[in-house]
């Protein structure tokens, strides 16, 4: 009994193995690394949103042409749970097993880069939208990007402080144990220093993921009488530290990066964060053209203003995409199109997206492109303050 | 370190070893009776700020719900702890009722109960992961913040209410445990568990007030947790639980005193240490403090080896 159930199930896989593959001709697969569950669900799931809005709209039209055949899409989601490791796995298990042509993420640096690793030593093309740390795309020939990178994001805030909030001196609090944040924290800290000389940056304080309690950081920080304070963390943790630090009396600015901009964050902090300032990839407020249009519809579908992570997520998608319609055609087998798929992303050099003219030099997978400054309004909207090019 | 900052670290320490203390009660007082360690406990403290975050935003009306009278604030938050402190008592029975006392009927060793304990926990955090999703979610003000400054010395009142309410909860349960016969029955099923049933001592009703006991404290602890650090997810009681069990041993586990006492030592230690060294020293200088602690007391700093607990 007990082995024509095997045979039975055997059988049955057979078939959908078979079904899978015949349907594969006309199917282009892409695989997404995610965050769907653990820290920072919210930028899983933005993400998701924005390629599911991408996918529809391609597929709707009769697919992506790619020389004179038309492919659906099929976008696979694979949850990280914001963990370095899973992210590894996730990355391995679309290459090999759902044999994907190239994915999309993770976003987060610390899944990013060893995401990555995984992504070069398997020879497949891996674009992360927000993921903003060197290291992501460093001596990587396969791995891409769509946003600015932290050895210029932190020159910008660092300028910022200075010029706007007229800070002489500057603390910050990161998270030692996660890439994005520690680095740029040493970014912004060499660039502040570099115009007020050394010692300018009076506190330099650390904590560990999961910290929920930053007291003993922010009463050093409290003492050392800095004017303003930088901390490049996400979404789940700024409310807390900008809580708190309000606890201890700080009364001077708090100023963000990127990871801010995630729409929960006004969720979660209410009014502490009205009035702040970050560096981010897009402002939504005073948008046009195309740029509208995907807010427009994001909107209307998901009831809430896409925040840069889904914007940088379908010009990421939109990037791969169009290096596989520039590869004239798919032969069908997989580590050739792989292969000329990554030849084809090297040869974009202008890509005009939804967060910006980015422009390639062919020599490494990141684009050269504008931040944004944006200021927390008392709505709670981010609301555009000034742009910056390199 | 100046003076200001040394008196403001103190109040930190006092606030953040007021959470270890308040859920190392937990851990000690089931401990105390049955001999158990409920590594269920840390995430009963979770449920415990979930079910607070419920109740308070359906008393504040922001599920466009809108009760028939208007509450006063301070009504909202002695009904939010009530009703909150009742249900998670009700989750901690119901754990206790399907998950132990079977394996208890049937008599089988300590260690699979210690290890059904931890599944239960798994159980609860994934289960909220699948209920409620990944999202975070925003603890409303409960409890208004006010600032109160002495010189450069800063603290709300919320830090006060913890300091406070953990004081209470210890004198509380102190005198529950030695002042009443409930006290005495379960100071007696933990000394022997064998001849008190036959004194007609009604022990399954005494481990049931255990729990009630030990979990509507978690509450207590979820929803000042939740309303010191306003941001809810599913895994928020599972780190802090763990070391809020390392202080209930440290403490001695099984005594009341020794929870209070050793959630403080690692408060303060954690909050020390991160103030003189870098953070990434914190849990290791702390966690070496409390090895020490145990080498010279291996039970702990109230503990006698298996003579009177609780």
């Amino acid at each position: 009994m007990k082995r024509r159930i095997l045979g039975t199930l055997m059988v049955l896989m057979l078939g959908i193995c078979l079904c899978s593959n015949g349907w594969a001709a006309d199917v282009i697969k892409i695989g997404f690394n995610i965050e769907l569950t653990g820290d920072i669900p919210k930028v899983g799931e933005a993400s998701k949103y924005a390629a599911e809005m991408l996918k529809d709209q391609i597929n709707r039209a009769g697919g992506l042409k790619v020389g004179n055949k038309s492919y659906q899409l099929n976008f696979i989601y694979e949850d990280n749970e914001a963990k370095a490791e899973s992210a590894a796995a996730a990355a391995l298990k679309l290459i090999t097993q759902n044999q994907v042509l190239g994915f999309i993420g993770p976003q987060a640096s610390k899944q990013a880069i060893p995401a990555g690793e995984v992504a070069d030593t398997n020879q497949t093309v891996m674009v992360t939208g927000w993921s903003t740390n060197p290291k992501t795309t460093l001596n990587r020939p396969w791995v891409f990007r769509a946003c600015f990178l932290d050895p210029f994001q932190g020159p910008v805030l660092a300028k910022f402080a200075t010029e706007v909030l007229k800070a002489k001196k500057a603390a910050v609090l990161y998270d030692i144990a996660s890439d994005y944040p520690k680095g740029l924290a040493e970014f912004f800290k060499e660039a502040f220093e570099k115009i007020h000389g050394k010692g300018s940056v009076v506190a330099f304080e650390t904590f560990t993921t999961k910290d929920r309690d930053f007291s003993a950081q922010l009463t050093k920080i409290v003492a050392s009488k800095a004017d303003i304070l930088f901390t490049p963390q996400y979404y789940d943790e700024v409310p807390l530290i900008v809580k708190q630090a309000h606890e201890m009396g700080w009364k001077k600015p708090v100023l963000g990066s990127d990871s801010w901009g995630s729409a929960e964050l006004m969720n979660l902090c209410g009014n502490d964060c009205k009035g702040l300032f970050f560096s981010t990839h897009y402002a939504a407020a005073g948008a046009k053209g195309a740029t509208k249009q995907f807010i427009d519809n994001y909107k209307a579908k998901y009831k809430y203003e896409p925040d840069d992570v889904s914007a940088l997520t379908w010009d990421a998608t939109r990037l791969l995409l169009q290096a596989i319609q520039n590869t004239k055609g798919l032969t069908g087998d997989l580590k050739k199109d792989r292969k000329a798929i990554r030849d084809q992303m090297a040869k974009i050099r202008e890509f005009d997206g939804i967060t910006g003219k980015m422009s390639f030099d062919g020599k490494t997978g990141d684009p050269i492109k504008c931040a944004v400054i944006v200021k927390i309004s008392q709505e709670g909207k981010f609301e555009f303050y000034k742009s910056v090019c390199p | 370190m100046t003076l200001s900052m040394f008196i403001q670290n103190i109040i930190n320490a006092l606030q953040w070893g007021s959470f270890y203390a308040l859920i190392a009660l937990g851990y000690s007082m089931v401990y105390g009776v049955l001999l158990l360690i409920n590594f269920a406990h840390g995430d009963i403290f979770m449920v415990g700020a979930y079910v607070g975050f419920f109740i308070s935003t359906f008393l504040l009306g922001a599920y466009g719900f809108q009760l028939p009278w208007q509450l006063s604030g301070g009504l909202v938050i002695f009904l939010t702890f009530l009703l909150s402190m009742a249900l998670t008592a009700g989750v901690g029975v119901t754990i206790e009722r399907v998950a132990y006392r079977p394996l208890r009927r049937k008599g089988v060793s300590r260690l699979y109960v210690v290890i059904t304990a931890l599944m239960v926990g798994l159980l609860l955090e994934n289960g909220n992961l699948a209920l409620l999703g990944a999202s975070r979610r925003n603890f409303p003000d409960l409890i208004p913040r006010v600032l109160y400054s002495v010189g450069e010395v800063n603290f709300t009142n919320i830090k006060i209410i913890v300091i406070i309410v953990t004081l209470l909860v210890f004198v509380f349960l102190q005198t529950v445990v030695l002042k009443t016969k409930w006290g005495m029955a379960m100071r007696a099923i933990s000394y022997d568990r064998m001849a008190v049933p036959l004194m007609g001592i009604p022990v399954d009703t005494i481990i049931v007030m255990t729990f009630v006991l030990g979990s509507s404290m978690a509450a207590v602890a979820g929803i000042l947790f939740a309303v010191s650090y306003p941001v809810l997810e599913p895994y928020m009681g599972a780190l802090v639980g763990w070391k809020a069990f390392i202080s209930a041993v440290v403490g001695g586990i099984g005594d009341i005193r020794g929870a209070i006492v050793g959630g403080l030592i690692l408060g303060f230690t954690e909050i020390f240490v991160a103030t003189i060294f870098p953070s990434t020293f914190r849990d290791l200088i702390s966690f070496g403090v409390l090895l020490l602690i145990l080498t010279l007391r291996p039970n702990g700093i109230f503990g006698i080896a298996r003579r009177t607990k609780v």
